[in-house]
């Protein structure tokens, strides 16, 4: 039986999963205290995702760079991928916190945005 | 053509190039460093010593005393930290006591003023954190605390101000002996001089042997310390332990800015330029200081550093003309009491110049002092107020553990003999130099440094050259 | 001399969270003074996300979740001075303060919170051998540079510590380019928090060594490599397992200190423990009218924790004002015993707690499968079962009131208990 170890990053409980795929396919998760344990480490196994936060070149502003993030977690493969286009672009203050500094990254289909005025 | 060159910019050449720059001199300084006093000069016990210590009949002896008297003025010309608050060598035992009268007598031959030997309970009252083991202690109340590398740097700055001139990051890698003058070749050009200082302290050797005999050789001493925080309550003199075959023993020093140094260990080393801190000898340092005290609160340490010793095989200072090169002085093996020598020493100097050259002029419009430093921190409200309606900048904090305004900084990059990085601004107004060490106030000093020198932050060193901070811009942006 | 009702020191996640609550309950007048140039503290740097799964129930990254407070902040016209140093706090809450434009300040406050974070510790306070050259960085300086100013610090990295920001900072020099040789633990167990390990170690393939320290730095002007090695129970390096690594940069994340300089000005006691003040239920210290809130009382790993708790301090310091705090009644002091490492807050009267009293507390070490007992005296109040206790992930207890009133006792403990 296939078995596999996990500490759960959900929250700061930092629970320790012991998952294992069942006969028919499913997976049997243990040692969460909460339900969000069992999704975490489904997907960790089969498809693994990351918020991804990073700055951009931004002109005109308080500061020489604008801090951005993903809106929510791209597949963890196409983080160094994400990095380069995240590292192309220039932005102009004013931005708002929200604003799309890249639509729909690598075709995830998840944009990238501003994560504070300036 | 100059009249005197002056190779190394520390304390001691810092000082006779001022002194000389009170004769009609064409004067120039060289050092290999990027900031004056950024060797010896900057990492040592700070400490004027009252010269009972000095071995009589010898140069030591001969010039500590003398040179720790002259102190007060030339401070208050300078506008440099120091306060004479007196030292005591404290003793545990017989042994320690016979050291201690000994260190009396010796001081007697040295004119060493207002000495008295103490006994247990005169010690403690003077200093109630010593350990209660104390037996009896030597009183010496003209020793004194100073920062010696802003010493080094007002001198710098007051000669060039009196017209010296300073050049730094120049190494002197030859000197050519022509018929009336010497020819220092260095990676900035050559340049000639009638009469050459040798002031290039754990190098003194090597620059001595571009023109004369080898007659001394420099063996450097490493010494490790730590730095205690502010606003403890330790000890209120400098308190030194009674020499023994084991050793010096480890001070207990106030510094002038009110923290405390722990320290020197004392051990030969092969590398001159090698100034890393070691586990063992730290260990050394801590084990031995409590000794004197087990008060010392060893978690309140700020940093740590070690710091070398000019000491030469000749076990005395070198102030002489060098054996076959007439017009070429050297000052060395200049290591303790070498700071607390150096007014003397650099009188004695001039005599010598005056000596050789036949007579020196004096200048009409030599200016002893220096434009006051402001120190922000230590003024009353009301001066703060005034300074601040003058320059707004001095009402913007840069560095809080220090509480060092920006104007202060920016005063400090553009005097003479002017800071050039991290550290030369924090070796003159203290940025960086608090508990924090410069974690705050750091990115903020680049970023004024910059400004001020007109280059990018990249472009600004920590210490010397390449001592650089940053590695370039995120994103690839040029 | 101006007046305010309430002046905040500190305009962190900290002293927004409070001032906001405090004019939520009714104070008027009131002034937070930020050093930086801008609101939001050590926030504004922290650009990765993690923020507000508490509070808002959301992952945000630090500038958003200090983005919230100050546009709340903005909206309620709380007065606010930017790159203004406080320089004293008296005992009768005299603010002395100055800034470019209104030059020397002086202001009486009704009341004053203090929330000035905290520090990180540095090279010379840990001490490491070797030279000094320029490439030694705290975690969070470095952090500042790459994040806000856009300067890389390095390319061959070392980081000593696995405290946070180490960590967050190891993911985010990779991703900037930089090669991260390891993270270098002296204790046996991590430093941070569990989520960091595995998303900023794990995912890059960071090696992280526990009970292992630096033992050299080599490089007389810029860092040229460190020497790691493992050490024994007493942190001493056991020759042979040394390992070294060419490198031009070492970070440090070895621990925070509060900013307790002007707490202690004030006249308010520190504790020990904490290296923060003393404080009651309320948040104020052991000055009358003196509040503290967050890692200037105790360092925090959750910024949540820190508003959950400035907001106390905010609510405190506007009953304060009104003259609403009880300061008689059934009160007890609280005492950390076996394992436990300290609790805050330090003294409880009863009659000012709300619904339930929180409390919060970090251990010594590691514990798996064991019980946390809360006595009133030798009385058992309640016992917690605990499945995981770490000293770098802070404990939050939350009793109710009426599980403590009526009884009395002078101490509260909270001790581990191990199972038998």
């Amino acid at each position: 039986m296939e078995k596999h170890k996990l500490i759960c990053i959900n929250c700061p409980m930092g629970c320790h999963l012991e998952v294992t795929k069942t006969e028919n396919g499913g997976w049997l998760v243990e040692g969460n205290q909460c339900k969000r344990g069992t999704s975490y480490a489904i997907r960790e196994l089969t498809e693994p995702t990351r918020v991804l936060t990073s700055t951009v070149i931004i002109k005109n502003g308080f500061l020489p760079r604008l801090p951005v993030r993903t809106e929510t977690a791209i597949p963890k493969e196409k983080i160094y991928k994400a990095m380069d286009v995240i590292n192309k672009v220039v932005v102009e203050a004013p931005v708002k916190v929200g604003d799309v500094i890249v639509e729909n990254i690598l075709d995830t289909g998840i944009n990238v945005i501003a994560s504070r005025n300036m | 053509m100059y009249d005197v060159a002056i190779i190394g910019a520390g304390v001691a050449g810092t000082f006779i190039g001022r002194e000389l720059s009170k004769y009609q001199l064409k004067i120039l300084i060289v050092d290999r460093e990027n900031d004056v006093g950024n060797e010896t000069t900057a990492a040592n016990s700070a400490i004027i010593h009252a010269g009972y210590d000095a071995k009589a009949n010898g140069l030591k002896g001969k010039f500590n005393a003398p040179g720790n008297a002259m102190y007060d003025e030339i401070c208050e010309d300078l506008d440099v930290p120091f306060k004479r608050i007196g030292s005591l060598v404290i003793g545990f035992n017989d042994t320690d006591h016979k050291t201690i009268q000994n260190l009396y007598e010796n001081g007697l031959k040295n004119k060493v003023p207002h000495m008295r030997i103490l006994n247990h309970d005169e010690v403690l009252e003077m200093e109630p954190h010593l350990n209660n083991t104390v037996y009896s202690a030597l009183y010496a109340p003209t020793a004194g605390i100073i920062s010696p590398w802003e010493l080094a740097i007002a001198l710098a700055e007051n000669a060039i101000e009196n017209g010296a001139e300073l050049k730094l990051e120049t190494t002197v890698t030859d000197i050519k002996k022509e018929e009336d003058s010497y020819t220092l070749i260095t990676d900035k050009g050559d340049f000639t001089a009638k009469y050459v200082i040798n002031c290039a302290g754990v190098h003194t050797d090597v620059i001595n042997n571009m023109v004369a005999e080898p007659y001394f050789k420099i063996r450097p001493k490493k010494g490790n310390y730590y730095v205690l925080d502010k606003g403890i309550d330790l000890v209120n003199h400098v308190i030194f332990q009674c020499p023994t075959d084991k050793g010096k023993g480890i001070l207990i020093a106030p510094t002038v800015h009110g923290n405390y140094l722990i320290g020197p260990d004392s051990e030969f080393v092969e590398d001159k330029d090698s100034v890393a801190t070691e586990a063992r000898c730290l260990e050394y340092v801590k084990e031995t200081s409590l000794l004197s005290s087990t008060a010392i609160p060893f978690n309140k340490v700020i940093r740590s550093f070690a710091g070398l010793r000019a000491n030469s095989d000749l076990d005395d200072f070198i102030i002489e003309e060098a054996k076959g090169a007439k017009g070429f002085i050297n000052v060395a093996g200049f290591e303790s009491p070498g700071l607390s020598s150096i007014p003397a020493v650099a009188h004695y100097v001039v005599e010598l110049m005056d000596k050789i050259a036949g007579g020196l002029t004096p200048r009409a419009d030599f200016n002893p002092k220096r434009r006051k430093v402001v120190r922000f921190n230590e003024l009353p409200e009301e001066e703060k107020k005034q300074l601040i309606k003058e320059n707004p900048l001095y009402g913007k904090v840069i560095c809080r553990c220090e509480t060092i305004t920006e104007a202060e900084i920016i005063d400090s990059i553009h005097r003479k003999a002017g800071a050039n990085s991290v550290k030369a601004v924090k070796k003159r107004v203290r940025p960086g130099a608090g508990r924090c060490q410069g974690g705050f106030c750091g990115p903020r000093v680049v970023e004024i440094l910059a400004r001020e020198l007109g280059v990018d932050e990249k472009d600004v060193p920590y210490d010397s050259t390449d001592a650089y901070i940053l590695t370039g811009k995120t994103k690839n942006e040029k | 001399m101006e007046n305010y009702d309430l002046v905040v020191i500190g305009g962190g996640p900290a002293g927004l969270a409070a001032a906001i609550e405090a004019r939520k309950n009714g104070v008027e007048k009131i002034l937070v003074i930020e050093r930086d140039r801008e609101l939001g503290g050590i926030l504004q740097q922290c650009i990765h996300n993690g923020f507000g799964l508490h509070v808002f129930n959301e992952e945000l990254s630090g500038p958003e979740y200090a983005g919230r407070f100050i546009t709340e902040l903005m909206s309620m016209d709380i007065e606010y001075k930017l790159d203004t140093m406080v320089l004293d706090v008296t005992d009768d809450k005299v603010i002395h303060a100055i800034n470019q434009q209104d030059g020397y300040i002086t202001i009486q406050a009704k009341a004053v919170i203090l929330s000035m974070g905290c520090r990180e510790r540095t090279a010379g306070a840990i001490n490491i051998p070797g030279t000094r050259p320029s490439g030694v960085f705290t975690a969070g300086t470095a952090q500042r540079f790459i994040n806000m100013e856009g300067y890389m610090v390095g390319k061959r990295v070392v980081i000593l510590g696995s405290g946070d920001i180490g960590l967050i900072m190891a993911r985010r020099m990779t991703l900037e380019g930089a090669k991260v040789l390891a993270v270098v633990e002296v204790l046996p167990y991590s430093g941070g928090l569990t989520r960091n390990i595995v998303q900023c170690l794990d995912d890059f393939d960071i090696p992280l060594y526990l009970s292992h320290t630096v033992i050299d730095i080599k490089g007389n002007k810029r860092v040229e490599g460190v020497t790691i090695a493992e050490v024994d129970e007493n942190r001493k390096p056991i020759p042979g397992t040394e390992i070294s690594y060419d490198c031009d940069t070492l970070l440090l994340s070895v621990g925070l200190i509060p900013e307790n300089e002007l707490t202690a000005q004030a006249g308010a006691q520190l504790d020990p423990h904490t290296n923060g003040p003393f404080v009651n239920e309320s948040m104020e210290t052991s000055r009358d009218g003196i509040f503290a809130c967050g890692n200037v009382v105790h360092v925090h790993d959750l910024v949540d924790f820190v508003t959950e708790e400035s907001r106390r301090a905010g609510r405190g310091a506007a009953r304060y004002i009104q003259n609403k705090l009880v300061s008689n009644g059934q009160a007890f002091k609280t005492k950390p015993l076996n394992g436990v490492s300290y609790i805050v807050p330090q003294t409880v009267r009863i009659e000012n707690v709300e619904k339930n009293l929180d409390l919060f507390l970090r251990v010594r070490k590691v514990y798996k499968n064991v019980k946390l007992v809360i006595k009133g005296d030798d009385e058992v109040i309640k016992e917690i079962k605990k499945r995981n206790l770490a000293p770098g992930e802070m404990e939050h207890l939350t009793l109710p009131v009426n599980s403590l009133t009526g009884k009395s006792f002078e101490y509260l403990t909270i001790e581990v208990k191990e199972e038998a």
